[in-house]
C-alpha cells in the first residue's frame, strides 16, 4: 500500500483539514479528529493517513503515531464495513455478555479484532459503554443495540451481512458505515441529530414511576421554612 | 431511617417528550430562562451562588463546583477555558449519555451560564468517541443554539461572546481523569499531568481551566432558576441537591432513578421491584467499580458523600450495580481488574505494573489454580499501588480487590478448594435467572 494518498485524495480532505483545525485555538488539538477523518477515508488509519496528519499539523509520522496508537478507536488494520463491539466488562459480561460474544465468535467464525472474509462484518469485545441499564449491550458502528441476547445478536450479523436494513435501539433511522460514523466523529454532521428516539426505556423508569406517584422536585414558591439563612438567591 | 424519600426528576422532568430533545420542546418547559437571568447577574456573583448552592461534582469526586470556577487566578491575562467532562466510562455509570441524548440543550445551557461565570468565552465538550448518536445529538443542540442566538457572539443582545466545540474521543478510559483529558484534547496521548499546578491555575494550553461533568453542569440552570434554598431543600446537609442513581444488573426495573442525595439502597430496590424474582442481593457497587464494593450490610446506607464514606467506600457516581447471589465475586473482580490493566496509561510504574500482576493472580485464583497466599500478595500488591500514582486509576483498581477479599475472603478460598469456579455463570445472565 502506498504511503501517501493520491493527489486527488489529499485535495479533498486537505479541505476538510483546514476546518477541522479552524475550531481550535491552537491547531494541534485537531489532531484526534483528524485521525477520525483518515479513518473515514480508508477504514482504518494508515501509515498514508499518518502521513497526513503529519503533514497538516507539522508533526513528525512518530508524533502521530504514537497518538494514533494510544486510543482504541483507531484502526491498525481495515475494520469490517460494521464493527460490532460486545460489552464484556463486569456488568454486561455477567448478565450475558460473554455468551454473545462466545456465540458471534463462533457464529462468524473469527477471533477477537478480527474481520469476515467479505470485509463486512469485524468483531471486538469492547469495555464499558455507559449502557448498563440496558445490559448485556452490543455497538455496531458506535450505535446502541440494547438488551441483546445470543441468538438476537446473531441474526443482527446476519442482516448486516446480508445487507438488509438494520436500526439501532436508541440511535438514527438507518445505521451508517463505518467509514461515515467516522466521519461524523471528525466532526462532520450527517444530518441525523434529531432522528431516532429520544430516551430509552430504561432512561424513563425513574421518571415514570415519579409521575405515577405524583413525586416531583420542590416547589421553589413553596418551599419549606428552612432554619435561619442568608438572603434569597433565588424566587421565581 | 427515613421513609419518605422520593424522586425529584428535574433533568430528567422532560425525557418523556419524544422531542426532549429539541430547542423547541426545551424552551416550551422554561429552557434557557436561567441563561436569561444569569446574563444579569454579575459573573462573580454567579460563582458565589454556585458555591453557596453546595452543589459538588458529580463525575465521581464530589468536589464543590463553585470553588472549583472560584480558585481561577485574577491575574492571569491567558484566555480562560470550560472543558465539559463528557467521556463517561466509569463501568457501571450510564447517567450522562442518556441525559445527553435526551436533553443535551440543559447541558448546553448550564455550559453558556458556567462560561459566563467564569469569564471564559471558549468552552469544550470532550464526549467519549464511542457513542455516535449522542455526538449528533449534541451537535445538532449546539447548532440549534448558535442559530438562536443562544452561543455566538452578543449572547441575548448582552454583549457576552461565547463559542462551544463538540470534541469527540477515541478510546481512552483514562481521558475521564481531568488532566489527562486535557492532555488529549490538546493532541496528545492521554497521560495524567502531575498536580499542582491544578487545571484552574494552568490548564488547556496551560491557561485558567475548570473541568466540570456533564450532570455538574446540567444541574447549574436549575439552581440558577429556583435558587439556593430549593436546591438545599433536597440532600443532606453536606451532600446537597438532586443526581441519578442509575441502577444496572440483577433489578427488576433497571434504569435511572433522579433522587435526592442521601437516598438508600433500600428505597431504590423498593422503586426498581426490588432484586429480579427469585434471587436476593450479594453485592453492589455505590458509585462505579472503582469503589469499594457493599453488600446487603449496606442496603440502609444514606448514598451521600459522607455516609457512604464512612461505610468504607465512596458515593462515586451513583453508578450502583447490583449482583445477585448467582453471581461469582471472583470472575467479577477480575473481569474489572483486567479492564484497568487495559486501561492503564502506563504512565506511572505502580498501576501499570499493578495492574498486570493483579490480573495473573486473579486468573489463576478463580480458575482454582492460586493458593491462599495469593491473597495476601493481592493486598500487597494493593498496598503498593493505593496512592502512588498520578491519577486515580489505580487506586479505583484497588477498590474492587480488597473489598471484595474483605466482604468475600470465603469465596476466593471455595475456588481453591474445589479447583475451579463453583458458579455456573449461565444462571447470572438475563435470560439464566429461572434456572
Amino acid at each position: 500500500m502506498s504511503s501517501t494518498f493520491s493527489d486527488e485524495t489529499r485535495a479533498r480532505l486537505e479541505v476538510d483539514a483546514k476546518e477541522i483545525i479552524a475550531r481550535y485555538p491552537r491547531e494541534r488539538s485537531a489532531l484526534l479528529p483528524l485521525l477520525h477523518l483518515v479513518q473515514a477515508e480508508e477504514g482504518f488509519v494508515s501509515s498514508a493517513g499518518i502521513e497526513f496528519c503529519a503533514e497538516q499539523l507539522g508533526l513528525t509520522a512518530a508524533e502521530v503515531t504514537a497518538v494514533a496508537t494510544f486510543y482504541t478507536m483507531y484502526k491498525r488494520r481495515p475494520a469490517g464495513e460494521y464493527h460490532v463491539g460486545v460489552c464484556t466488562n463486569t456488568l454486561c459480561a455477567v448478565m450475558g455478555g460473554d455468551e454473545i460474544f462466545a456465540s458471534l465468535k463462533e457464529h462468524l467464525g473469527i477471533g477477537n479484532d478480527e474481520t469476515t472474509e467479505d470485509g463486512k462484518v469485524s468483531l471486538e469485545h469492547v469495555e464499558c459503554n455507559a449502557a448498563c441499564d440496558f445490559a448485556p449491550v452490543v455497538m455496531v458502528n458506535w450505535e446502541f443495540f440494547d438488551n441483546q441476547t445470543p441468538d438476537s445478536a446473531k441474526k443482527l450479523v446476519d442482516d448486516l451481512r446480508l445487507g438488509k436494513d438494520v436500526v439501532p435501539t436508541r440511535g438514527p433511522d438507518r445505521l451508517c458505515t463505518w467509514k461515515e460514523a467516522s466521519r461524523v466523529l471528525a466532526g462532520f454532521s450527517d444530518g441525523r441529530g434529531a432522528e431516532g428516539t429520544q430516551a430509552g426505556e430504561p432512561s424513563l423508569t425513574g421518571l415514570r414511576l415519579a409521575r405515577e406517584r405524583g413525586w416531583t422536585a420542590p416547589d421553589p414558591d413553596r418551599l419549606p421554612a428552612a432554619p435561619a439563612e442568608t438572603d434569597e438567591e433565588g424566587g421565581a | 431511617m427515613s421513609t419518605s424519600t422520593t424522586l425529584t426528576p428535574v433533568l430528567s422532568a422532560n425525557w418523556d417528550r419524544p422531542d426532549s430533545f429539541t430547542l423547541e420542546s426545551y424552551r416550551s418547559t422554561g429552557g434557557y430562562e436561567a441563561l436569561r437571568k444569569a446574563l444579569q447577574m454579575e459573573p462573580d456573583a454567579l460563582v458565589d451562588l454556585v458555591k453557596n448552592s453546595g452543589l459538588r461534582g458529580r463525575g465521581g469526586a464530589g468536589f464543590p463546583t463553585g470553588m472549583k470556577w472560584s480558585f481561577l487566578p485574577k491575574d492571569n491575562p491567558n484566555p480562560r477555558y470550560l472543558v465539559v467532562n463528557a467521556d463517561e466510562s466509569e463501568p457501571g455509570t450510564c447517567k450522562d449519555i442518556p441525559l445527553m441524548m435526551a436533553n443535551p440543550h440543559v447541558l448546553v445551557e448550564g455550559v453558556a451560564i458556567a462560561s459566563y461565570a467564569i469569564k471564559s468565552s471558549h468552552a469544550f465538550i470532550y464526549v467519549r468517541g464511542e457513542v455516535l448518536h449522542v455526538i449528533r445529538r449534541l451537535k445538532h443542540a449546539v447548532a440549534e443554539a448558535y442559530e438562536a442566538g443562544l452561543l455566538g457572539t452578543n449572547i441575548l443582545g448582552t454583549g457576552f461572546d461565547l463559542d462551544v466545540v463538540v470534541h469527540a474521543g477515541a478510546g481512552a478510559y483514562i481521558c475521564g481523569e481531568e488532566t489527562a483529558l486535557l492532555d488529549s484534547l490538546e493532541g496528545y496521548r492521554g497521560q495524567p499531568r502531575l498536580k499542582p499546578p491544578f487545571p484552574a491555575v494552568a490548564g488547556l494550553y496551560a491557561s485558567p481551566t475548570v473541568v466540570n461533568n456533564v450532570e455538574s453542569i446540567a444541574s447549574v440552570p436549575s439552581i440558577v432558576a429556583n435558587g439556593i434554598e430549593w436546591f438545599t431543600a433536597m440532600g443532606t446537609e453536606k451532600s446537597a441537591g438532586f443526581g441519578f442513581f442509575s441502577l444496572s444488573g440483577h433489578v427488576t426495573r433497571p434504569g435511572q432513578y433522579e433522587a435526592p442525595l442521601g437516598i438508600t439502597l433500600r428505597e431504590l430496590l423498593d422503586m426498581a421491584g426490588g432484586i429480579r424474582a427469585g434471587h436476593e442481593l450479594k453485592f453492589w457497587t455505590p458509585g462505579g467499580s472503582s469503589t469499594p464494593i457493599f453488600t446487603d450490610e449496606h442496603l440502609d446506607t444514606p448514598l451521600d458523600f459522607e455516609s457512604v464514606g464512612a461505610a468504607g467506600s465512596m458515593l462515586g457516581t451513583r453508578a450502583l450495580q447490583i449482583f445477585d447471589e448467582t453471581t461469582c465475586v471472583v470472575r467479577a473482580v477480575g473481569r474489572w481488574i483486567a479492564f484497568y490493566a487495559h486501561e492503564s496509561c502506563g504512565k506511572c510504574t505502580p498501576c501499570r505494573e499493578g495492574n498486570y500482576w493483579m490480573v495473573q493472580v486473579l486468573d489463576r485464583l478463580e480458575n482454582g489454580e492460586g493458593t491462599e497466599a495469593d491473597l495476601d500478595k493481592l493486598l500487597d500488591i494493593c498496598d503498593n499501588l493505593l496512592g502512588r500514582s498520578f491519577c486515580a486509576l489505580g487506586d479505583g483498581a484497588t477498590s474492587p480487590v480488597m473489598s471484595s477479599i474483605k466482604y468475600f475472603r470465603q469465596e476466593y478460598i471455595d475456588h481453591l478448594e474445589q479447583g475451579g469456579c463453583p458458579f455456573d455463570h449461565a444462571k447470572s445472565t438475563v435470560w439464566g435467572g429461572d434456572r
